[in-house]
C-alpha cells in the first residue's frame, strides 16, 4: 500500500513528507527529479517512475507534485485517487492548495495525512468526517481557541463514520432549506478545415450545493435519460433504481459535491453550439503569416452563448502575434505561446 | 496567525529554547512547542535529542495534543527504542479508554512504532481491540494485524491474530470486513503459501454484499481479493459478474477497473452463445470510454490496461476508435499510448478515418510522437491489407517533406511493407534512393541496403550504391554491417559478373578486420557457400522469405492472459508479470485465466502454465527464447544456419584456404553443422561427414561397451498439453557427452516449424550445447528423433528435487514447458576413478552424519558382474575385499560439478535366498545420496 508522500514545488524542493510505515529517505525522490528533466514541461513527467526498489506514482496539481512512494504491487489507479482526493481535500480546507498554504498550516495538514491513511491503508477520506475529526482553520477559531484554550481536533467518533450514509452527517439543521444543482458540459470536437465535425463528445457533471435539514431524501428525474452514455455516480445514488426506473434517488451530503457525472459519446449526434472556421495563410516572401478563425453562434434553440473564449497553442517558431478581434479583448503569451 | 511562524528560529539554539517550552507547566505554551516540533520534523529535520521531553508531554486530556505526540512518537520511536518503551504504559491505558477514537487511536499508532520491544505488549490490546464491540476499533484493529505482521511475522502467527482476522470477514460491518480482506490480503502477498483468503462460494457471498455497502477503498480490496476466486462452473461465474456489474459506475476510475478485472476474468468460464456474454460486453465498452476523460495521469494507466483489454477481447471497444484520437493537449505519454491502441483497433471498416489522424500526427512538432505516428502508418499497412495502397502513397507523401526524421522512419516501415506484399509496391524504390543521403540513423540506413540488395536487379546503380556505404564500414553500427553484408552477396549472386571485386572485398572486411563475432560468423558462412556451392548459395540466400505476420508486437498469448488477471496493477502498467519486477520476486504466484468449463468448447480454453511450476521458471525461459528466435529471423537465410561456437573457432584456426578445402566435407552434408569434436551425438540416423565418421569408428568399439545405461524413452509432453506436439525422450551418456534423445511428433493438423529449446537453471547447470535442429518442417503425423548434445555449463540453481529439469520448447505454434527427471548417471564423469589411498583418506575424513545406507532388493548378480556393469556407467571399483564370504566393493564415482561419492556395495555370492545388496555411500554433499542410490538401482536393474 501507499508508503509515503512527498510533496515538491515546481523548482524542485520537497517541503514536505510524509511517512505511514517506516521512513523512506528522501533521496528517493532523484529518481523523479530525473524524469522531470528528461520530460522538459512538468505536465509531461510520467504518472508511474520505477526506482530499484520502490514505484513512484505522481499527479501534478497546481504547481505542485504529489509523489507517492510505493513498494508491493498496488493498483496505481487507487494511489492516482488518493492523490487527486489529497488534493480535494486541502483545497476543501485552506480554499486553495499551495505551497505557501501547505506551509502556513503544516500541522493541520501532517493530521489530515495521518487521518486519511492508516499503514497505507485509506482510513477517512470523506471530507464530511475528515471535518469532524480536524476542524479546518478559521481565523475565528483561532481566536476561539487561543482565548478557550480548545483545540481544532474533534474528540468525538464522527457519526457518519460507521453508518450507512457515511457521507452526511447527522443532526444537520439550517433555517433557509435550499438545494442547488449546476449542469456543467464540455464537449470535445475535432472539427476539420471545412468545419464539419469528425467527432464529438460531451463529459458532463451535475455538481450539488444541498442545505437541507435532517435526512432529506431526494428524487431527480430527467427529461431524456436514454442520452446518458455513461454514468457516474456519487456512492449516495441508489444504483438498482436507477438501472430500472432512471430515476436519481439519493440521500445527499451536507455541502457541495458531484452527484454524477456522464458521458454522451460520439454516436449520438451531438450539436456543437458554435461554429469554427479557420484558414492559414504564409506570404510567400517574408516569415509572416496569417491566421484566421471565425466563431459564431449555430442554432440554440433560444438559448444565447455568452463568454465565447478561443485559446490557440501556437507552435514553438512562432515569435510573435498582433492580434485583431472583431469582438472582445485578446491577450498573448509569449513564453507558452498561447493566445486568447 | 499561521503555522509558518514554527518555522522561524531563534539564535540560541533552537533545540534548547524548544526543550524548555516543552517543560513549561503552562498547557498552551507545551502545545505549540510540540506543534514547533512536528513542523520542524515535516521538513526533514532532526529533533530526535527532544523524545524523552515530548513523550512527557503523552499524558493529556487534550487530544490534539495526544495526536501530535502520537506523530512525533511515529517517526522517532525506532530510532530510541529504550525510551519508546516509556510510551507503552500511556498506550495500554488508551486501549481501556471509554472513548472508542482514543481506543483506535492507541491501538493504531501502537502498530505504528516499529519497535521488537514494544509489539511485544502491543499482543493483549490488539486482542481486545479485534474483539471490541464499536467496529471502528475493530476495523482500525484489523489494519494493525497486518502491521504487526510486517515487524514480526513469527509474533502474528503464534498469537492466533491471523485465525481472528479470518473470522472478521464474517464480520456485520461492511468496513470491517474491507480492512479484515484488505490487512490478509497484504500479508498473503508475503507470504504465498499461506492461504490465508481461503475463499469459498459462502465467503464469497459475505464480500458481495459487503462490496454493496463499504467505502469505495474497501470495494478495491473486495475486488482484488474476489478476482483471485476461481468460480466452479460458468452459473457461479455469472452471478458474480451479475453483482460485480454496477460497480462499473462508480465514480472511483479505481473501484472501475477493478471490476473490470473481475469481468474479465469470469467472462473466460461464460459461453459465448449465452446472451449473458453479449450484455456484458456491451456493458465494460462506456466504462472504459469515461476514463479517458479522467485526469491524464489516470487515463496513462487506463489506456495500459485497455490495450491489454483490447488484445485479449477486440469486440468491446471495436466501435470506440474516435475516442483515440489524440487531442492537442493531451500529455506526451497519453499521445503514444492512444497511439497504439488506435491501431490495434484499426480495421478495413474504420482505416479511413485513422489513416487522415496519423497523416495529421506526422506533422505535428513532437518528434518522438511524429515517429511513432509513421510508424503507426506502416502497420496499418500490414494490418489492413486493403489499405496498404493508401498507406504507402501517404508515407511517399511524407518522404516529401524532407523532414530528416520523417524520411527515416518512412524507409523503416516501407521495408516492412515489401516484406508483406512483395513485388507490389517496388515503384516507388526510386523516390527512397533519391533519400539516400539524408539517411544517419542505423536502423533507417540498415532498412535502406536491405530495399538495394532486395532488389538489386531493378536498380540499376545497386552496386554503386551499395559500394557507397562500404566506404565507411567501420564506423557503421552492427545492424549497418550485417545488412551490408547481406546485401553485397545477395547483388554478387544477381549480378555476378560486376560485382566480384565488391563481394570479395566485403567479405575480408567482415570476416578479417571486424571483431564482431556475429559479423565475422555470418561472413564465414557466406564465403563458405559461395566457394563451395554457387547454386546452394543461391537457393539458400535468395530464397523466398517468410512473409512478416501483421502483429508482431502483440504480447505473447499465456502472457497476456497472466496480464488480463493483473488488470489495475503495476504489472498491468508496465505489461510484465509482477515476477519480472516485484522486489524479491519470492512471493509471486503465478495467475492464470480460470479455463472455460465443460459446457462450451474446450478446445479455446487458453493454455496455462504448468501447475506447480515454481516461480520465476517461465521468467527464465522466456525471454532469452525471444531473443534465440529474433537472432533466427534476424539471419536472412532461408532455413536457420546456426552451429555450435566451437565449429566456427576450430575454423578460424585453420587458414582460410582450408575454408575450400578440407572442411568440404564437413559442409557437404547438407544442413549438418558439425558438433564440437568432443560430442558424439548418440541418434544414429543422422547423417555425418565422412571425415568425422571415421572418428566415430575408432571409438564405437569402445562406445558400445562404455555406454551406460539408457532408460527406455517415455513421454514427456503430451500432445494434448501441447496443441498437438508430442514429445518423448531419454537422457543417454556415451564417451564422455551427454545428449537427450528427444522424438518430436506431430499429431496435429498443421505443419510445424521453428523448433527451439531452451533449459531452466538446473541443479548441475544442464544446457543445451546446440541449438535443437529440426531441419524440415513437422508435417502432420510425423516424427523426427534428434539428439541434443548437452553440456554442464548452463547457470547452475538448486532444484527440488535435485534431478529436476524444466525444459521450454518453442514451435510456430506456442512455447510449451514441461519438467522431467534426469537420471543421475549421466552426469558420472569418465575420471571418476579415485587412488586407493586416497580413497581411504577421503573415506575417513568425510563425517559419518553424511553416510547414507540404502539396501537394492533382488538382484541376483555376482561381484565382477556388478562390478562390470557399474563400470561401463563410470562407477568404478577402486578395491574389493572379501569378509566372512561377503564380497565388499569399494567404488568412487565423480559428478559433473567436481562432487565425488564413494560406496561401499556388499554383495553375498552364491546364496541364492539372499540376494539383497547392501548400499553405503559416503559423501560431502549428502542430498545427492538418494539419487546416486537410484542411479545404482537402475543400473543395476536393466
Amino acid at each position: 500500500m501507499i508508503h509515503s508522500l512527498f510533496l515538491i514545488n515546481s523548482s524542485g524542493d520537497i517541503f514536505l513528507e510524509k511517512h505511514w510505515k517506516s521512513v523512506v529517505s528522501r533521496s528517493v525522490c532523484d529518481y523523479f527529479f530525473e524524469a522531470q528533466e528528461r520530460a522538459t514541461e512538468a505536465e509531461n513527467v510520467p504518472p508511474v517512475i520505477p526506482t530499484p526498489h520502490h514505484y513512484l506514482l505522481s499527479v501534478y496539481r497546481h504547481k505542485i507534485f504529489f509523489v507517492a512512494v510505493v513498494q508491493t504491487e498496488v493498483p496505481p489507479l487507487f494511489v492516482i485517487e488518493f492523490l487527486h482526493r489529497v488534493v480535494d481535500t486541502f483545497q476543501d480546507y485552506f480554499g486553495v492548495c499551495s505551497e505557501p498554504v501547505i506551509k502556513d498550516n503544516v500541522v493541520v495538514v501532517y493530521e489530515v495525512l495521518e487521518e486519511m491513511l492508516d499503514n497505507g491503508f485509506p482510513l477517512a477520506t470523506e471530507s464530511n468526517i475528515l471535518k469532524e475529526l480536524i476542524k479546518p482553520p478559521t481565523i475565528l477559531r483561532t481566536v476561539v481557541n487561543t482565548i478557550t484554550g480548545s483545540t481544532n481536533v474533534g474528540d468525538q467518533l464522527p457519526t457518519g463514520q460507521l453508518s450507512v450514509v457515511p457521507w452526511r452527517r447527522t443532526g444537520v439543521k439550517y433555517t433557509n432549506n435550499e438545494a442547488y444543482f449546476d449542469v456543467i458540459e464540455e464537449i470535445d470536437a475535432i472539427i476539420d478545415k471545412s468545419g464539419s465535425t469528425i467527432t464529438a463528445e460531451i463529459q458532463g457533471v451535475i455538481d450539488a450545493c444541498v442545505k437541507l435539514t435532517g435526512m432529506p431524501d431526494l428524487t431527480l428525474s430527467f427529461m431524456n435519460p436514454r442520452l446518458l452514455d455513461d454514468v457516474s455516480f456519487h456512492p449516495c445514488v441508489r444504483f438498482k433504481r436507477w438501472e430500472s426506473e432512471r430515476i436519481l434517488s439519493f440521500i445527499p451530503p451536507d455541502g457541495n459535491f458531484r452527484l454524477l457525472s456522464y458521458h454522451v459519446s460520439a454516436q449520438n449526434l451531438v450539436a456543437i453550439p458554435v461554429y469554427v472556421k479557420h484558414s492559414i495563410s504564409f506570404r510567400d516572401s517574408s516569415s509572416l503569416g496569417r491566421f484566421e478563425i471565425t466563431v459564431g453562434p449555430k442554432q440554440t434553440m433560444g438559448k444565447t452563448i455568452e463568454g465565447v473564449t478561443v485559446t490557440s497553442q501556437m507552435p514553438k517558431g512562432v515569435l510573435n502575434m498582433s492580434l485583431t478581434p472583431s469582438q472582445g479583448t485578446h491577450t498573448f503569451d509569449p513564453v507558452t505561446k498561447v493566445g486568447d | 496567525m499561521t503555522d509558518s511562524k514554527y518555522f522561524t528560529t531563534t539564535k540560541k539554539g533552537e533545540i534548547f529554547e524548544l526543550k524548555a517550552e516543552l517543560n513549561s507547566d503552562k498547557k498552551e505554551k507545551k502545545k505549540e512547542a510540540v506543534k514547533k516540533v512536528i513542523a520542524s520534523m515535516t521538513v526533514g529535520k532532526d529533533v530526535s535529542a527532544l523524545f524523552p521531553d515530548v513523550v512527557n508531554c503523552m499524558q493529556t486530556d487534550n487530544l490534539e495534543l495526544k495526536k501530535l505526540v502520537y506523530l512525533y512518537l511515529m517517526n522517532y520511536a525506532k530510532s530510541q527504542p529504550d525510551m519508546a518503551i516509556m510510551a507503552v504504559n500511556t498506550f495500554v491505558k488508551d486501549c481501556e479508554d471509554p472513548n472508542p477514537l482514543i481506543r483506535a487511536l492507541a491501538v493504531r499508532t501502537m502498530g505504528c512504532i516499529r519497535v521488537d520491544k514494544i509489539t511485544e505488549y502491543l499482543c493483549e490490546p490488539l486482542r481486545k481491540c479485534l474483539k471490541d464491540e464499536d467496529p471502528y476499533v475493530r476495523k482500525t484493529a484489523a489494519v494493525c494485524v497486518a502491521k504487526l505482521h510486517d515487524i514480526n511475522a513469527q509474533l502474528v502467527e503464534d498469537q492466533g491474530f491471523l485465525d481472528t482476522l479470518k473470522d472478521l470477514i464474517s464480520d456485520s460491518n461492511p468496513m470491517v470486513v474491507a480492512n479484515a480482506v484488505a490487512a490478509l490480503s497484504e500479508i498473503a502477498e508475503s507470504h504465498p503459501s499461506s492461504n490465508l483468503l481461503d475463499l469459498n462460494p459462502q465467503s464469497i457471498n459475505k464480500l458481495l454484499t459487503a462490496l454493496n455497502e463499504c467505502t469505495e477503498w474497501g470495494q478495491i480490496f473486495i475486488l482484488d481479493c474476489l478476482a483471485n476466486y476461481t468460480p466452479k462452473d460458468d452459473r457461479e461465474a455469472q452471478s458474480i459478474c451479475e453483482r460485480v456489474t454496477p460497480r462499473l459506475s462508480h465514480a472511483n476510475s479505481a473501484v472501475v477497473l477493478s471490476a473490470v478485472k473481475v469481468l474479465m476474468k469470469f467472462m473466460e468460464m461464460l459461453s459465448k452463445d449465452l446472451d449473458y456474454y453479449g450484455t456484458l460486453l456491451k456493458k465494460l465498452a462506456p466504462p472504459l470510454v469515461t476514463l479517458l476523460s479522467a485526469e491524464p495521469e489516470l487515463q496513462y494507466v487506463a489506456l495500459r490496461n485497455i490495450n491489454l483489454i483490447v488484445q485479449k477481447r477486440p469486440e468491446i471497444l471495436k466501435h470506440e476508435m474516435k475516442v483515440f484520437f489524440v487531442k492537442y493537449n493531451d500529455p506526451i505519454y497519453v499521445k503514444l499510448e492512444k497511439l497504439d491502441i488506435m491501431i490495434r483497433l484499426a480495421s478495413q471498416a474504420n482505416i479511413a478515418q485513422v489513416l487522415a489522424e496519423l497523416k495529421e500526427y506526422a506533422t505535428e512538432v513532437d518528434v518522438d510522437f511524429v515517429r511513432k505516428a509513421v510508424r503507426a502508418i506502416g502497420r496499418c499497412a500490414i494490418k489492413v491489407e486493403q489499405s496498404a495502397e493508401r498507406c504507402v502513397s501517404t508515407l511517399l507523401d511524407l518522404i516529401q517533406t524532407k523532414v530528416n526524421y520523417v524520411v527515416q522512419e518512412a524507409i523503416v516501415v516501407i521495408k516492412d511493407i515489401f516484406r508483406k506484399y512483395p513485388n507490389k509496391y517496388e515503384s516507388v524504390i526510386a523516390t527512397l534512393c533519391e533519400n539516400l543521403d539524408s539517411l544517419d540513423e542505423p536502423e533507417a540506413r540498415a532498412a535502406m541496403i536491405w530495399i538495394v540488395g532486395e532488389y538489386a536487379e531493378r536498380i540499376d546503380n545497386a552496386d554503386e550504391l551499395l559500394e557507397s556505404f562500404l566506404e565507411g564500414f567501420h564506423d557503421e553500427s552492427t545492424q549497418v554491417q550485417l545488412q551490408l553484408l547481406t546485401a553485397i552477396v545477395k547483388l554478387f549472386l544477381k549480378k555476378p559478373t560486376e560485382t566480384q571485386e565488391l563481394v570479395q572485398q566485403v567479405l575480408s572486411l567482415a570476416t578479417q578486420d571486424s571483431d564482431n563475432p556475429d559479423l565475422r560468423d555470418r561472413g564465414y558462412i557466406y564465403w563458405r557457400l559461395l566457394s563451395t556451392d554457387p547454386v546452394a548459395a543461391k537457393e539458400v540466400v535468395l530464397a523466398e522469405k517468410p512473409l512478416i505476420s501483421e502483429e508482431t508486437d502483440l504480447i505473447e498469448p499465456t502472457l497476456l492472459d497472466e496480464l488480463i488477471c493483473y488488470i489495475g496493477t503495476l504489472a498491468s502498467v508496465y505489461h510484465k508479470p509482477p515476477s519480472a519486477f516485484v522486489e524479491g520476486g519470492r512471493g509471486v504466484v503465478h495467475k492464470s485465466l480460470p479455463p472455460r468449463t465443460a459446457s462450451s468448447e474446450s478446445t479455446e480454453s487458453p493454455e496455462t502454465a504448468p501447475a506447480g511450476a515454481p516461480p520465476g521458471e517461465q521468467l527464465d525461459v522466456i525471454p532469452t527464447q525471444g531473443d534465440l528466435l529474433g537472432d533466427l529471423l534476424n539471419l536472412d537465410l532461408g532455413p536457420p544456419v546456426s552451429g555450435p561456437p566451437l565449429a566456427t573457432s576450430s575454423v578460424q584456426m585453420g587458414a582460410v584456404d582450408l575454408l575450400g578445402g578440407g572442411l568440404d566435407s564437413l559442409i557437404g552434408a547438407p544442413n549438418f553443422v558439425a558438433p564440437p569434436a568432443a560430442t558424439v551425438p548418440a541418434n544414429l540416423g543422422a547423417p555425418m561427414g565422412s571425415g568425422l565418421s571415421d572418428l566415430f569408428d575408432l571409438t564405437s568399439g569402445v562406445g558400445t561397451l562404455s555406454g551406460s545405461y539408457v532408460a527406455p524413452k517415455a513421454v514427456w509432453l503430451p500432445a494434448m498439453k501441447a496443441k498437438g506436439l508430442e514429445i518423448s525422450g531419454t537422457f543417454t551418456r556415451q564417451v564422455g557427452s551427454i545428449s537427450m534423445d528427444l522424438q518430436l511428433t506431430n499429431k496435429a493438423l498443421q505443419v510445424m516449424t521453428d523448433f527451439a529449446i531452451q533449459f531452466n537453471r538446473n541443479s548441475f547447470g544442464l544446457a543445451p550445447a546446440a541449438p535443437l535442429q529440426v531441419h524440415a518442417p513437422l508435417s502432420p503425423n510425423q516424427t523426427v528423433e534428434i539428439s541434443l548434445p548437452l553440456n554442464t555449463v548452463g547457470s547452475v540453481m538448486k532444484m527440488e528435487p535435485l534431478n529436476n529439469l524444466q525444459v521450454a520448447v518453442k514451435n510456430n505454434i506456442d512455447v510449451f514447458y514441461f519438467s522431467t527427471l534426469y537420471p543421475l548417471h549421466i552426469l558420472f564423469v569418465e575420471d571418476g576413478k579415485m587412488d586407493r589411498q586416497m580413497f581411504l583418506a577421503t573415506w575417513k575424513d568425510i563425517p559419518n552424519e553424511n553416510e547414507a545406507q540404502f539396501q537394492i532388493r533382488d538382484c541376483p548378480l555376482n561381484a565382477e558382474a556388478v562390478s562390470s556393469r557399474l563400470q561401463s556407467s563410470n562407477i568404478f571399483t577402486v578395491a574389493k575385499r572379501n569378509v566372512e564370504g561377503q564380497d565388499m566393493l569399494y567404488q568412487s564415482l565423480k559428478l559433473t560439478n567436481g562432487i565425488w561419492v564413494l560406496a561401499e556395495l556388499r554383495v553375498q555370492p552364491g546364496n541364492p535366498s539372499f540376494t539383497d545388496l547392501e548400499l553405503s555411500l559416503k559423501c560431502r554433499a549428502p542430498e545427492v545420496s538418494q539419487h546416486v542410490y537410484q542411479a545404482y538401482e537402475t543400473i543395476l536393474k536393466n
